[in-house]
């Protein structure tokens, strides 16, 4: 074994090169106070190695970037913690960072003759944040899209060269496959390649110089190895076990780790946009810049200070040099710290911010679901959530519906509109309890009862003629309950709920009977205003089609399925439905048919459950 | 390593090594090796568990298409577009790609022909060399691979003289009543003598 090693060290010299790295002299004793230049090379080691492993998972365009990631999250062998190692090792790394420049700043270690390793420290520091800023958009979800939409933006606001940087960083004239290459190549490629040889360089200088040692006769010399490679290690261990908490306290497994928000989507705004959280006092600091002013904030005042920090080694000959440097950091961390503290505050107490984080956790959680239950084709899965009923319904019921409608008393997505409702509250619409509210109360806060909050309609609903029938006929109760039931259970029997459960057939018959013959007791029967269509007639209750009399009363052929709501949603002041009547926009031209049905799923419960849940 | 080396720079060597207590200097060796080897292979293990992903049972059998009936036939074509000469089928299924699934792709393909009235012959048209995909050349009436040249019979028998180690992989098949031909698709480990699933 020694002669190998002898014959090796000939031809090599390593065990030179080995004695000259582990046996580098520490004047005054190992010290704990050491540690973070070690700690950042260990970190760096860590993003190399994790980082090399997601590489092979990792696919990066834009209908395969978020599916790999979400394919290494949920469905490969502890993804979900290499995922949770990489994101929070960057973040610690961030830290540590920070740390290392403060110390150098309050030790002096920028002064002669370390100048230039300060500075080779300082563009360290630049690759960092570009590797923070380019690795932010590779899962391609939402909040990576959107907040390096914001950071490309503000390089495109660069003079003279703004449009070309940004062009440049783009790819192309729009967000996509290209600015994933991109971010990928420099994120993985040139960014690390970069560190790799400036982390030489500054090692070299470093060993060079030697340890800034505050006060050499604190303890007697010893070397690097094995004393302070033992604190270096410990050090590491404990950087290690605080990236892991980390990672854990976000939930262990899939579901854990490393944040992964819904598919990037152009289309769909996403308001919970923030950069990472080290990067937070800069988009505080953004808002205090108006109109053209933004360049201000966004490169003038970040450049002075970096200037600053790289003139500290000429400013520190001066004989208050090293107070005024100490005293500027210190003055910069603390602008920092308010602004980031700032900007969590605000949006603490912005009630939009938080319902955009938490639509934006739902859509995230259920682009997985749908994922596990559909697989993802090849359009990427993005188009998941465009066809999702679920989410995009109410989405579209927000928008399009919301400003007259509500749902079980709220938006559609779960906030409750300040002003009042001008029309039916469709949350349970179709369903019995909504049948049985129209046939007992349809003037109430559920049905009809909110169109009198429009001047336009005022009571003609309230007080029409289903209102007038129903004070007669069901209030009055010559209307039986049983055959309110049964034709509660006949309608309810036309729609398609998924969630409506078993039919009762011999009271479905019973209310289709009722419903075409009425009952000795009332005056007039439903059909008698209502159409209605139906394919076995046996009692011959629908043989005399002549009597529909009412303007307004809908055809209630197929009362609440999906053919007869998506018709209505799109033409309700058709002679179908209500007419002359109709008080409601009609939605044909403003809503495409997908659209639509998008939102009849949503109102019909009719979308894709993971199979455990239904049960 | 339980001992420092002879400096080699012709530095005086620091004179805080003789008091050092050997026994002490070893514990803090041992230490800082395990401490440090720890840090150092935690991250690699993690990233070698999803490097080695592929070899789990569970992410093998989910790559299995979908698409089959309850016995794995999959419906190919009509009995009476066949003839004794073989032609080449894809097999339709939903095809999944790791995280990709795509409806009704193709994810194979056989050979089929007819060895009788309503007997039908079907090969995977992998040879079983290499992998290649085989050729059928009717003039020969033979099965050609156009990769190492194995060469097969018109029944899938191997010509001695081919690189090929066992016959071409025959699959079973059912026709249903209304004439349409199942293929019960798999492919199998290629340069092996035994036909073993793959």
């Amino acid at each position: 074994m020694n002669s190998l090693l002898n014959w090796l060290d000939d031809r090599t010299g390593f065990k030179a090169l080995m004695h000259e790295a582990l046996y580098e002299r520490v004047p005054g004793g190992a010290r704990w106070r050491y540690v973070w230049g070690s700690t950042l090379v260990f970190t760096f080691s860590v993003q190399l190695v994790t980082g090399l492993f997601l590489w092979m998972s990792y696919s990066p365009s834009s209908q395969t970037a978020w599916e790999s990631v979400y394919y290494l999250q949920h469905e490969m062998l502890f993804g979900w913690l290499l995922r949770g190692v990489h994101h929070f090792t960057a973040q610690a790394m961030i830290v540590l960072l920070v740390l290392h420049l403060w110390q150098v700043i309050i030790d002096g270690a920028y002064k002669a003759p370390r100048e230039v390793n300060f500075w080779l420290g300082l563009i360290l520091m630049q690759i960092v944040l570009g590797l923070s800023l380019t690795g932010y958009l590779l899962p391609w979800d939402q909040k990576g899209y959107w907040a390096t939409k914001v950071a490309t933006n503000i390089a495109g606001i660069t003079p003279l060269v703004g449009e070309q940087v940004q062009a440049l960083a783009v790819g192309g004239p729009n967000y996509g496959h290209y600015t994933l290459t991109r971010f990928f190549a420099l994120h993985a490629g040139l960014l690390p390649a970069l560190l790799v040889a400036f982390l030489a360089l500054h090692i070299y200088v470093f060993r060079r110089h030697g340890i800034t040692v505050p006060d050499p006769i604190h303890k007697p010399d010893t070397t690097f190895w094995p004393d302070q490679v033992l604190k270096d290690a410990v050090a590491c261990l404990a950087v290690l076990a605080t990236v892991l908490t980390l990672c854990l306290l976000h939930g262990a497994g899939p579901h854990g780790g490393a944040e992964l928000g819904a598919p990037a989507d152009p289309t769909e705004n996403y308001s919970a946009a923030r950069p990472e959280w080290y990067f937070l006092f800069l988009f505080q600091f953004l808002k205090y810049f108006p109109g053209e002013s933004e360049i201000i904030g966004a490169m003038v005042i970040p450049g002075a200070i970096m200037g600053v920090l790289a003139l500290m080694p000429l400013i520190g000959r001066w004989k208050l040099g090293h107070g005024f440097n100490v005293a500027f950091m210190f003055g910069i961390m603390i602008g920092i710290g308010f602004l980031t503290f700032l900007a969590v505050k605000e949006d603490r107490a912005n009630a939009d911010y938080n319902f955009a984080v938490a639509d934006a956790n739902q859509k995230a959680e259920r682009v997985v679901e749908l994922a596990k239950i559909q697989g993802i084709g090849p359009a990427g899965a993005v188009q998941l959530l465009r066809d999702d009923p679920k989410t995009r319904g109410a989405a579209l019921f927000k928008v399009k519906c919301a400003s007259c409608h509500r749902y079980d008393d709220h938006d559609g997505t779960g906030r409750k509109p300040t002003e009042a409702a001008t029309a039916a509250d469709l949350g349970n619409f179709g369903t019995r309890d909504w049948i049985r509210g129209v046939l007992t109360d349809p003037a109430g806060p559920k049905h009809f009862g909110p169109t009198k909050n429009s001047p336009e309609v005022g009571d003609r609903f309230t007080k029409g003629q289903m209102a007038e029938w129903v004070e007669e006929n069901i209030t009055s109760k010559k209307v039986t309950e049983e055959e309110l039931d049964a034709v509660v259970e006949f309608l309810a029997s036309l729609g398609e709920r998924k969630d409506a459960g078993k039919l009762d057939a011999d009271k479905v018959a019973k209310g289709k009977n009722f419903f075409g013959l009425g009952s000795d007791a009332v005056s007039g029967t439903c059909y008698d205003c209502h159409l209605m269509k139906v394919a076995d007639d046996p009692d011959g209750a629908f043989s005399d089609a002549s009597a529909q009399i009412a303007t307004g009363a809908p055809d209630l052929t197929g009362y609440g399925s999906a053919q007869w709501l998506h018709e209505f949603i799109a033409k309700p002041g058709s002679k179908k439905f209500y007419g002359s009547h109709n008080a409601m926009q009609e939605f044909a031209g403003s809503l495409t048919d997908r659209e639509i049905d998008l939102i009849v799923k949503w109102l019909l419960h009719d979308w894709p459950e993971p199979e455990n849940a239904t049960k | 390593m339980s001992q420092p080396p002879i400096p080699e720079t012709g530095r005086p060597e620091p004179d805080v090594f003789s008091p050092i207590e050997p026994r002490r200097g070893f514990m803090t060796q041992l230490t800082a090796v395990v401490v440090g080897g720890l840090v150092g292979i935690f991250p690699a293990a993690v990233g070698l568990a999803t490097f080695l992903n592929p070899l789990r049972k569970s992410a093998k059998q989910r790559q299995m298409p979908e698409g089959s009936d309850t016995e794995g036939y999959y419906r190919v074509t009509t009995l009476e577009s066949l003839s004794a000469i073989p032609q080449a089928f894809k097999i339709i299924a939903d095809r999944k790609d790791a995280w990709n699934t795509f409806p009704k792709d193709a994810i194979g393909a056989v050979f089929l022909s007819r060895s009788g009235s309503s007997e039908v012959r079907a090969f995977n048209v992998t040879c079983p060399h290499a992998g290649c995909a085989v050729d059928y050349k009717a003039a020969k009436g033979a099965y050609h691979c156009p990769c190492h040249n194995s060469s097969f019979a018109a029944d899938g028998k191997r010509d001695p003289k081919s690189p090929s180690a066992r016959d071409l992989d025959s699959l079973p098949v059912k026709i249903d009543v209304n004439g349409a031909v199942w293929v019960k698709y798999q492919d199998f480990k290629t340069g092996d003598k035994e036909k073993k699933p793959a």
